[in-house]
C-alpha cells in the first residue's frame, strides 16, 4: 500500500488527483488482468454434453470498478490521511487509554454475560427460527472457539506451530463414537476418556517432533494430521472408511433423550416437541466446556508451567540453561492443547450424530490456525473475536440471499468464503500483524498491570 | 582468603573438538569454593566452549568435569564413581556430580550450576519479575504439585509463589530494578539487562555461577556497579564465580584466582599478580617484537 503512495502531503490537489487517477487505472489493468481468466470467463457443461466458454462481464466490471475505486479511495482519501497523522502525531490519547483499559475490564464479563442469555435472545427474537442462530451460529462459533483456546496452548503459549490440529479433532470424535457405540457409555461418561485419548495423542506427535523447530515442525504436524486422516479412511473394519460411522448416541438430559417419543424430553416436561430444546441444550454444554478451557488456561498461564511455556516460546536456550526440562513442557502443551481439541472433537460428534473424515481435513487444521493467528497470539478474547468473525461470518454468507437479486441466481455468496478469508488475513498483516489483540497481558503483578507490546513479544520457533 | 581453598569445581583433561578443529585442548584447572575465578583469553581462545562444557551445553570430547555439594571426603569416591558409570554419587552430607554425564537442564536443576550468555537471553516479551519467577521454576512446579494441584487451587502453591516473589523482590532490590518490577525485560537498557540476566541466574540458587562477559558493552560506571554485584554474591551468597571476561580492570580487580587460555590450551593459571607478569600472558595479549617470536612460540608450545 505505502508503495503505491510516494508522494508526501500538501502536493497540489490536480497533481494529486491526476496521480490518483493513473494509480486507479494501473490497478485496474491489473484487476482485469488477474479477474478475466478467473471470474470473466467460465466454461460450462450444456446439455448435448459440449463444452461451452460463458462470460460474465456484469460481474467482473463489478469488480474491477470496486478495485478501482478502492485505488482511488486509498490515494485521495486514506494516504493523505495517513501522512497527516504521521506528520502530527497525536500525544497518546487518554480517551483512548481509558477506552482500552475499560474495554480489557470489562469486555470478558460483557462477553460472557452476552452468551449466557444468547439462546433465550434468540428464541424471542426469531421464534421457531432460533434452531439456525443457536445451532448453526452459537454452537458451530462456540466449537471453534474452544478448538482454537486449545491451539492457543501450544502456537499461542509454547510457540510451537502445529498445523495439525484437527486430527486431535478427529481422536475426540472417533474416540466418543466408537466408544459410544460399543459400550453404551453416555457422553459426559465418555468426554473425559476422549479428552485423555487425545492428550495421548498429542504426546505420541510430541515425541518425534520435540527437536524440530519452525518451518519442519510444522510440516510433519501438518504430515501427522494427515496421516491420522488417512488411518480413519483407511481403517475399514473399525473406522467405516469414507462412509463414517452414523447413530452416534446423542447427549441425554440426565437420562432423557431429547426425542418426540413419550419418554423423550418435551413429553416429560409437558412441552410441544421441538428440535430447539435439543439444541439449546447442547449449546449450554460446549458453552460449559469453552468456559473450563478458558478458566483452566488461565489458571495454567499463572502457574509455573504456563510461564515456562511462556519462557520457552521466548528462549528455549535459556530455559534450560535455568534446569527447566524443555522436552517436558513442549509434552505438556502439546498433551493439553490436544485434550482440549479431544473434548471439542467429542462434543462434535455427539452433536452431528454421524461423523466421516471429510470434517478433519487440514483445511479445518488451517481454519483454526488462521483463528488462532488472527486473533492474536497468546490472546483468548482475540481468539474468540476472531473465531465468531470467521465462522459466524461464513454462516452469514449463507443468508446474503439477496445478492442473488444482484448478481443473478447462480450467484453463491459462500463460494467466495476462502477470498475473504484471504483477504481479511492480507489486512490483518498489514494493519496488525500480531493479530487483534497484540499486546500481553503480564501473569504476574508486583505493583502495577501493564500491557506488554506484541513488539517484543516473541513467536517462537519451535 | 585466608582459610585453605576448597575445590568445588574440577576440570580435568578437557578436550573438545569440533570436527578437526580443537576449540579446548587438555585443560585443567579448579575453581574453589567462594572464590570468583577468571577464565581469560584473546577471541577465539575457547572461553565459551570451556563454559558450554562445564554447563552442560556441549558434550566434551574428553575429560571430566566434577563439582562437589558438601562433604569435601566425596572427592576421594571420584574414580569409583566416574568408572562406575553414576552421573552422581549422593550422601546425606554432600553429593559429587560428573557434569560431562548431565544434560544442561539437570546440571542446572541437580548440581545447581547457573550461567548467563555472551548474547544477552532474556525472556524478552516477559516481565521482569516474570523473569525472574521462571528461574525459580522448580520448586514452585513442586509446590504446583507437578499443576495438577494448582490447576485446583490445592496444596500450598500460594504461600509457595509469594515466598519466590518475595525473592524476586530482593533480587531486583539489589540490582536496582524493583521500580521496573513490571516493564518487559526487552525495554531495559542494556546495562540492565545484563544485571537482569545475573539476578536470575542467582534464583536459581546456584553453587556455582557462570557468567560470560558480563561486562561486555557496559561503561566504567555499569562496570563498576556490576563488580560490586559480584563481590557482593560471593561474600553474601557464598556463590562461587566462574568469570569470563576481557575487560582486564574486572578481572584484575575482583577475581581470586585467573586462568588463562590460548588456542584452546592453557597457558596461565594463578593469582591476578602473577598473571598479569607472566611472559606467555602478556605475548598471548600484545603479541612480541619480531625477533622474539619464534622464541616465545616455542615458550607456548606452538
Amino acid at each position: 500500500m505505502r508503495a503505491l503512495d510516494p508522494r508526501p502531503a500538501g502536493i497540489a490537489l490536480p497533481g494529486m488527483i491526476l496521480h490518483a487517477v493513473k494509480h486507479a487505472a494501473i490497478a485496474a489493468l491489473l484487476a482485469v488482468g488477474v479477474f478475466l481468466p478467473l471470474i470473466g470467463l467460465r466454461t460450462t457443461t450444456n446439455i448435448r454434453n459440449e463444452l461451452t466458454l460463458e462470460t460474465r462481464w456484469p460481474l467482473l466490471f463489478t469488480l474491477v470498478a470496486l478495485v478501482a475505486a478502492a485505488s482511488l479511495a486509498n490515494s485521495l482519501i486514506i494516504a493523505p490521511w495517513r501522512a497527516h497523522r504521521a506528520a502530527h502525531p497525536k500525544p497518546p490519547s487518554t480517551a483512548a487509554g481509558r477506552f482500552g483499559t475499560a474495554f480489557s475490564r470489562w469486555f470478558s464479563p460483557f462477553a460472557i454475560g452476552f452468551v449466557t442469555v444468547y439462546p433465550m435472545l434468540a428464541l424471542w427474537l426469531t421464534g421457531t427460527g432460533a434452531v439456525k442462530w443457536v445451532d448453526n451460529f452459537g454452537i458451530q462459533i462456540l466449537i471453534y472457539v474452544m478448538l482454537g483456546f486449545g491451539l492457543n496452548i501450544v502456537v499461542g503459549l509454547a510457540g510451537l506451530l502445529d498445523l495439525g490440529y484437527a486430527a486431535f479433532y478427529a481422536v475426540g470424535a472417533y474416540s466418543y463414537a466408537l466408544t459410544a457405540k460399543t459400550f453404551g457409555l453416555s457422553f459426559f461418561e465418555l468426554l473425559p476418556i476422549a479428552g485423555l485419548l487425545a492428550a495421548c495423542w498429542g504426546i505420541l506427535l510430541g515425541f518425534p517432533v520435540l527437536r524440530l523447530r519452525g518451518d519442519y515442525l510444522a510440516i510433519v504436524t501438518l504430515a501427522f494430521g494427515e496421516i491420522i486422516r488417512l488411518v480413519l479412511i483407511n481403517w475399514v473394519p473399525v473406522t467405516n472408511g469414507y462412509a463414517g460411522i452414523s447413530g452416534i448416541p446423542r447427549p441425554t438430559f440426565f437420562g432423557i433423550p431429547f426425542t418426540a417419543s413419550k419418554t423423550g424430553f418435551a413429553a416429560v416436561f409437558g412441552l410441544p416437541f421441538s428440535p430447539i430444546y435439543r439444541s439449546i441444550f447442547l449449546y449450554y454444554i460446549i458453552l460449559a466446556l469453552v468456559l473450563v478451557t478458558a478458566f483452566v488456561t488461565i489458571r495454567l498461564r499463572r502457574l509455573p508451567i504456563g510461564r515456562a511455556w511462556e519462557a520457552l516460546r521466548e528462549d528455549e536456550t535459556a530455559c534450560r540453561s535455568l534446569g527447566i526440562n524443555t522436552t517436558n513442557t513442549k509434552l505438556t502443551a502439546f498433551a493439553i492443547g490436544a485434550m482440549f481439541g479431544g473434548f471439542a472433537g467429542s462434543f462434535f460428534a455427539a452433536r452431528q450424530g454421524f461423523i466421516s473424515p471429510e470434517s478433519f481435513t487440514f483445511l479445518e487444521s488451517a481454519t483454526i490456525v488462521a483463528i488462532v493467528v488472527l486473533g492474536g497470539m497468546g490472546s483468548q478474547i482475540g481468539v474468540a473475536i476472531a473465531a465468531t468473525g470467521m465462522i459466524g461470518g461464513t454462516e452469514i454468507l449463507r443468508e446474503l440471499d439477496f445478492l442473488k437479486a444482484v448478481f443473478g441466481n447462480d450467484f453463491d455468496p459462500t463460494q467466495y468464503r476462502m477470498l475473504l478469508f484471504g483477504l481479511a488475513m492480507v489486512l490483518i498483516m498489514i494493519w496488525k500483524p500480531r493479530g487483534l489483540i497484540a499486546t500481553r497481558e503480564p501473569s504476574v503483578v508486583l505493583t502495577k498491570r501493564k500491557a506488554i507490546s506484541g513488539a517484543l513479544v516473541k513467536e517462537g520457533h519451535g | 582468603m585466608t582459610a585453605a581453598p576448597v575445590p568445588l569445581l574440577e576440570v580435568e583433561h578437557l578436550t573438545m573438538r569440533f570436527g578437526g578443529l580443537v576449540a579446548v585442548s587438555e585443560l585443567c584447572f579448579t575453581a574453589h569454593r567462594s572464590e570468583i575465578t577468571a577464565l581469560i583469553g584473546p577471541n577465539g581462545a575457547g572461553k565459551t566452549t570451556v563454559f558450554n562444557c562445564i554447563t552442560g551445553f556441549y558434550k566434551p570430547t574428553e575429560g571430566r568435569i566434577a563439582l562437589a555439594h558438601g562433604d569435601q571426603a566425596l572427592w576421594a569416591e571420584l574414580d569409583r564413581l566416574t568408572l562406575g558409570g553414576e552421573r552422581k554419587l549422593a550422601r546425606k552430607d554432600g553429593t559429587l556430580f560428573l557434569l560431562e554425564r548431565m544434560p544442561e537442564y539437570l546440571v542446572a536443576h541437580h548440581a545447581r550450576v547457573a550461567r548467563t550468555f555472551q548474547n544477552i537471553r532474556l525472556f524478552s516479551g516477559m516481565t521482569v519479575l516474570e523473569n525472574l519467577l521462571v528461574a525459580q521454576h522448580n520448586p514452585l512446579m513442586l509446590a504446583s504439585g507437578y499443576t495438577l494441584l494448582g490447576v485446583l487451587g490445592l496444596g500450598g502453591y500460594g504461600r509457595a509463589e509469594r515466598a519466590a516473589l518475595d525473592k524476586a523482590r530482593g533480587w531486583l532490590e539489589r540490582i536496582e530494578l524493583l521500580d521496573r518490577a513490571d516493564d518487559p525485560a526487552g525495554s531495559l537498557p542494556y546495562g540492565a539487562q545484563r544485571r537482569l540476566e545475573i539476578a536470575r541466574a542467582m534464583c536459581t540458587d546456584p553453587v556455582l555461577l557462570c557468567l560470560d562477559e558480563p561486562a561486555a558493552g557496559l561503561n566504567p560506571h555499569e562496570s563498576a556497579a556490576l563488580n560490586a554485584l559480584i563481590l557482593s554474591i560471593r561474600d553474601r551468597e557464598k556463590t562461587s564465580v566462574l568469570l569470563i571476561e576481557h575487560d582486564m580492570s574486572v578481572v584484575m580487580e575482583i577475581s581470586d584466582h585467573v586462568v588463562v587460555l590460548d588456542y584452546g590450551v592453557k597457558i596461565a593459571d594463578g593469582t591476578p599478580d602473577a598473571v598479569r607478569n607472566d611472559t606467555k600472558v602478556i605475548a598471548a595479549y600484545l603479541g612480541v617484537a619480531d625477533e622474539e617470536v619464534a622464541a616465545a612460540e616455542a615458550e607456548v608450545g606452538l
